[in-house]
This record gives C-alpha cells, structure tokens and sequence, in this order.
C-alpha cells in the first residue's frame, strides 16, 4: 500500500505545484491546498501503514496487544490540517477582498506595491 | 476512576517528580504573551487600557528571559518537557545562550514599539486588534526560538505567520493588499515545504525530538537526509528570505504601517534564519557539510545583490528591506562558515539585526510623518528642520554596514576571521576559494551598503530639499512632529538606537555569550544532556 500512496503524493504536490505556477489568484489558492494535503498525506504515509488496528490498550493490560497502527502521525496531521483549514480562509478572504479593492484577481495587474513604471533611480549622490 | 498500582515501572518513560519551580521560566513568556493575547482581545471595547495590558504582559516575559538567560549562562541549555512523557515522547521546550537571549532581545524590541505606536496610534484605542496581535507575534517568536520539538517549531511558525496576517491588513489599504497577498502565499508556501521536510524527517528518522534527531541522524541514509535538509534550506531561506526566494520581502514590508514593518523587519526573517541555523548546523551537521557549496554560493548572493538592489530603489522602506536581505546573507555567511568564529559571528549578528532593522524601520516611520512621503525623491531638508533625526539615521546606518565601532562591526569580524581562517591563507598550501569569496563579498556588502545608506541620507536630509528643489532656503512642505510624535515616537526610537550603540561599544559580553553558544552549537552533548531523553543519557 505504501508505494501507491507515495505515488498519490507526488501526484498531490506535482498538481499543486503546477496550479501555483498559475497568475490567477483563486488557481493559486487551490494549488496551496492540493499541495497542503499531499504534505498530510505524505506525514500519514511516513508513520508506515497499518490496517484496520486501533491504537487502543486493552483494558487490564499495560501495553497493545500485537502490532497497532501508528497514532502520532494522524496527531500530526490533524493539527497541520486545522492550522492549513485557518490559513487557507484567511488566504479566500484576503483574495476577495483583494478583488474587491484592488479590481484584480491577475498578479500580473496586481502593481500597487511594486508600481510598474518604477523611476530609474536617482544619479546625484 | 483510579487505575490499579501499574506493574511496570514508569521513571523510564515518565517524569515521576514535579517539575522545580525554577525551570518554568522557560514557558512563562509563552504563557504571558498568550494569554495577554486573549485578555486583550477580551478588553478591546475598553479604551484606554490596552496599551498597559500589552505593556505589563511585555515587561513580565523580558522579566522572565532575563532569569531564564542568566540561568542559561550559568548552567548551560535548560529544558522543561510538558505533560508527564519524558522526551522523546513529551514536547519540550529547550534554551540555549543564542535562543533565550534572541527571545529576549524580541521582547524587548517589543516594548520599545509598544511605546513607539502611542505616538502613531490613537490614544489608547485596541479596538481593532493590534495589541493582541503584536502579542500573537511575540509568542509565535518566542516560541520559536525556545521550543525543542520540530514539530512544536512548526505550529510557533503558523502562531507567527496567522499573527503577522493580521498585522500586516489592519487599516485594509489597497496596497497593504497587495503586499499581504504576496507574502502570504510565499510564506505559506513556504510553512508547506517546512511541513513537507518535517514529514520526511520522521519517516525516516521515526523521531522529531530535537535531541533525538542529534543521536539518530548520523545511522540513517546520507543521501535521504542530505534531500530532507535541502528541503529545510529552502523552507527556512524562504522565511528569511535568502538570495533566489527573497522577492517577497521588498514586495511586502514597505506596505504596512512603519511600525508594523519595523516588528516584521526585526523577528520575522531572524527566526526563519535562526530556524535554519539550528536545523543544519545541531540538527543535520553531516547534510550540512554536503550543502556547503550551496549555502556559501546562497550567502554570497545575498550578501552582493541586496545592496545592489537598495541603490537602485528610491522607496525608502523597500530600500531598508534590502538591508534586512543583506543581513540575512550575512548569517548565512556564517552557517557556510562552521567554526566557533563563524557560528558566533551569525549568531551575534541575528542579535544585531533584530536591534538595527528595527531601530531602522522606526526612524524610517519618523521621517515618512515628517514628510508625508515614502518615497526618497520627495524627500529632503530634514536635516536643518530636525537634526536628531537625521543623528538617528546616520548612526543606524553605520552599524547596518558594519563601520566600527558600532554594533554591526563585531559580529562582521568574527565572520571574516572564520573565512580567512577556513580560507588557509595565513597558513599557506591548498587555499580554499569559497571561504576566500565569502571573506570577498563581505567587505564588499559592507561598502555597497555604505554607499546606499549615505546616499538616502544624503537624499533625505543633507541636500536641500525635494528633487529638483534648488532653494537654499528650509523647505515649508515638513509637517513638524507633534507632541506625541515626538514624545513615544522619537523617544523610543532614541532609546533603541541608545542600546544599539552601548551594545557596540562594550561587546565584551556579547563575545563571551556568542562563544558559548556557538560551542553548544557545535557540540550539542550539553544540550542533548539538558533534555534528559527517555532511557538514561546518552
């Protein structure tokens, strides 16, 4: 199972990292997340693969009976998915609001910070 | 429910006694700053309080990193594990010389631009959020340089990020926008990469205890971990915004308010590079002498192109920002350097950098409400309409380039006696040329930065007015500072630039410390022994 799942993540990040390559706004946000969940998927793959055993002692024992899946992987995960989820709506909103005022979901249009006719600079020292 | 006597035993695995009142200074500035956060957020509707709230909060964490960095400089690392789990199972918070003095050098760079913002702010108005967030910022920071988990550095990474988010959109100027647009994907592109290294680090070395990762690191792959070390240099270098990454910066810190800026110029790009140091330099030595060439071609880079790049801008913030990237080459420098001259000198300048860039960006403000300008070309005059200013600038300035005897100078020559020493020069045979180059580009960032900064201080203040402007006589266009201008704005300004240039005249101290933490640096055995891993020292 592992291979295949390696593969999905290398699929996850090249898809990511292509729409990320895109000038559009919107593109590039869902180009963060794909690549954001291939980065999940790749710390749950690292933590090797166990099936269908819950990482649960048994009552009346000290510690699992036979091999159990590994549970700090899917801790890992499920803080970088809340802190990704948080970023990803700033990031939604901020492009809105970005369309809003700025009239452009083009980073190419998007010249408040870096005007394009920027002077040459001054010769006199 | 009371669980039966266990059958094994726990002192193993678990920390059976109370943890000593003493090393709970390692957390408190933490606790502080979060949980000052959440007071003010509770406080906004209430004028007039929350500039004291974030001050007190301020002032109890730098109370709390002086004991913690007095008892580092005479113990060694100290380190507290939360929960009951020894490490590597429980997270632990661990400081070293360089950690706990840059926290504190962060929290006081802090409390200097609390006071510096009364003069910018309304009167004690915390309704939108700023107090709380620079507080957000300080704890991300804070955390950063003090934790002792990769993953725990991770989520301080985010703390910091989803702080700075807000920092840099409060008053949602058009070209706030813009600038929180392109370093918010960058910087969270580059938390992603961080993530992306971090899981590899674990499935390879099936540990992200930083202790452990010392011990176990050298019996895995070379070539595996010499990828998920790249991985870290590009994670890290785009948090600090090295040579090729680095475009984000000028792109950005120039659009927020100059004290925002001022925040993000001091701590943001210090902890991405100190995170970098701290990852290849303790935590993978054997993939960072593989990436060496790599890291002296990125500090070579970074240390030629950013001057380059401040003269020829004439923005007065975004030339400062090539400043900061010129700084950051420096550091750079010494991770590529690693000698206890080398890692002495980036760790002595991170603490320069987070004083100057700050101080830098402070007076940078000053000058944009005494002109009502950003840009250099509409500036000018300043120095017969107000000389401390101009005093100001002009001292930071030196010590940004390094011109003795201010504060830049020191670590600058630490880090050209670690080139020509690894450089064999002195000592004849085989010379190493990318030391040599490094040396090269260091002397030739400190006069490319003096030629840009005396050239906007010959703009700003010393010709007689605006571009074009041939008059002799005092130009009518300056806004004189008002009282409260004058009196937080310039004052705290005075004071920061006061401690810059006390720090450069006596940097005994700052040697003795940047010595100390450069060899715990090297040999990690004192700081891996202050975890107390689970099953015995190592």
């Amino acid at each position: 199972m592992d291979f295949v799942l390696a593969i999905v993540v290398g699929l996850f990040i090249a898809t990511g990292s292509y729409f990320l390559l895109s000038r559009s706004l919107i593109r590039m946000l869902l180009g963060l997340t794909v690549f954001g969940n291939g980065v999940n998927l790749l710390i749950f793959t690292a933590g090797r693969l166990t099936r269908e055993v819950a990482p649960i002692v048994p009552t009346g024992l000290d510690q699992p009976d036979g091999p159990i899946a590994n549970p700090l992987p899917q801790a890992l995960i499920l803080t970088a998915i809340v802190i990704g989820f948080a970023m990803f709506s700033f990031l939604l909103v901020l492009a809105y609001r970005a369309y809003q005022s700025l009239d452009a979901d083009n980073t190419d249009t998007m010249r408040v910070a870096e005007p394009e006719d920027s002077p040459r600079p001054p010769l006199s020292y | 429910m009371a669980t039966a006597t266990p059958s094994v035993d726990l002192s193993e695995a678990m920390i059976t006694t109370v943890t000593p009142a003493a090393d709970w200074v390692i957390v408190l500035p933490l606790v502080l700053a979060l949980m000052g956060a959440a007071l003010l957020l509770m406080l906004r509707q209430k004028r007039g309080i929350a500039p004291i709230v974030a001050m007190l909060a301020v002032a109890g964490i730098i109370a709390c990193e002086v004991m913690l960095l007095a008892k580092v400089l005479q113990v060694g690392p100290v380190s507290m594990t939360m929960g009951k789990w020894l490490p590597p199972f429980g997270i632990s918070f661990t400081a070293d010389i360089f950690g706990a003095g840059f926290a504190l050098a962060a929290s006081i760079v802090t409390l200097i631009l609390l006071v510096y913002v009364q003069g910018e702010r309304e009167p004690g108005d915390g309704s939108d959020g700023f107090y709380s967030l620079v507080l957000l910022l300080l704890a991300g920071v804070t955390g950063s340089f003090l934790t002792g988990d990769l993953f725990n550095l991770y989520v301080w990474f985010e703390v910091m990020l989803i702080a700075s988010f807000g920092l840099i959109v409060i008053g949602g100027q058009p070209i706030q926008l813009d600038g929180a647009i392109k370093y918010g994907f960058l910087n969270f592109l580059a938390t992603s990469f961080f993530l992306l290294s971090l899981g590899l680090t674990y499935g390879l070395l099936g540990t992200l205890n930083m202790a452990d990762i010392i011990l176990v690191a050298p019996s895995a792959n070379p070539a595996a971990m010499a990828g998920v070390a790249g991985l870290l240099l590009l994670a890290f270098g785009m948090k600090a915004a090295a040579f090729p990454v680095n475009a984000w910066l000028p792109a950005s810190y120039h659009t927020p308010p100059a004290a925002v800026s001022a925040l993000f110029a001091g701590l943001l790009t210090k902890v991405g590079v100190y995170a970098m140091m701290r990852a290849l330099v303790v935590l993978l030595p054997a993939s960072r002498d593989l990436l060496e060439p790599l890291l002296a071609s990125i500090a070579i880079a970074s240390l030629l192109i950013a001057p380059l790049g401040a003269i020829a801008e004439t923005n007065l913030r975004r030339a400062l920002g090539f400043f900061v990237i010129g700084g950051i080459g420096a550091v750079i420098a010494g991770i590529a350097l690693p000698s206890l001259h080398g890692i002495g000198g980036a760790g002595f300048y991170i603490l320069h950098a987070i004083l100057t860039m700050t101080a830098l960006y402070l007076v940078a403000g000053l000058i944009e409400r005494l002109t009502g300008q950003t840009d250099s070309r509409r500036m000018g005059g300043i120095y017969a309409a107000h000389t401390p200013i101009s005093i100001l600038f002009f001292v930071l300035m030196l010590a940004a380039a390094g011109v003795p005897p201010f504060l830049g100078f020191w670590p600058k020559l630490l880090l050209l006696e670690a080139g020509l020493a690894q450089s064999g020069l002195r000592e004849g045979g085989a010379v190493d040329y990318l030391s040599l180059a490094i040396v090269v580009a260091l002397l030739a960032n400190a006069v490319l930065t003096l030629i840009a900064g005396s050239r906007l201080w010959a703009h700003i203040f010393w010709r007689a007015g605006p571009e074009g402007e041939l008059s002799e006589h005092r130009s009518g266009k300056l806004q004189p500072l008002s009282l409260r201008e004058a009196r937080f704005g310039l004052g705290a300004t005075t004071v920061l630039v006061a401690i810059v240039v006390l720090a450069g005249l006596m940097p005994e101290d700052l040697f003795t410390a940047a010595r100390m933490g450069a060899g715990d640096m090297i040999d990690p055995s004192r700081y891996i022994a202050a975890f107390g891993l689970a099953g015995g020292t190592p």
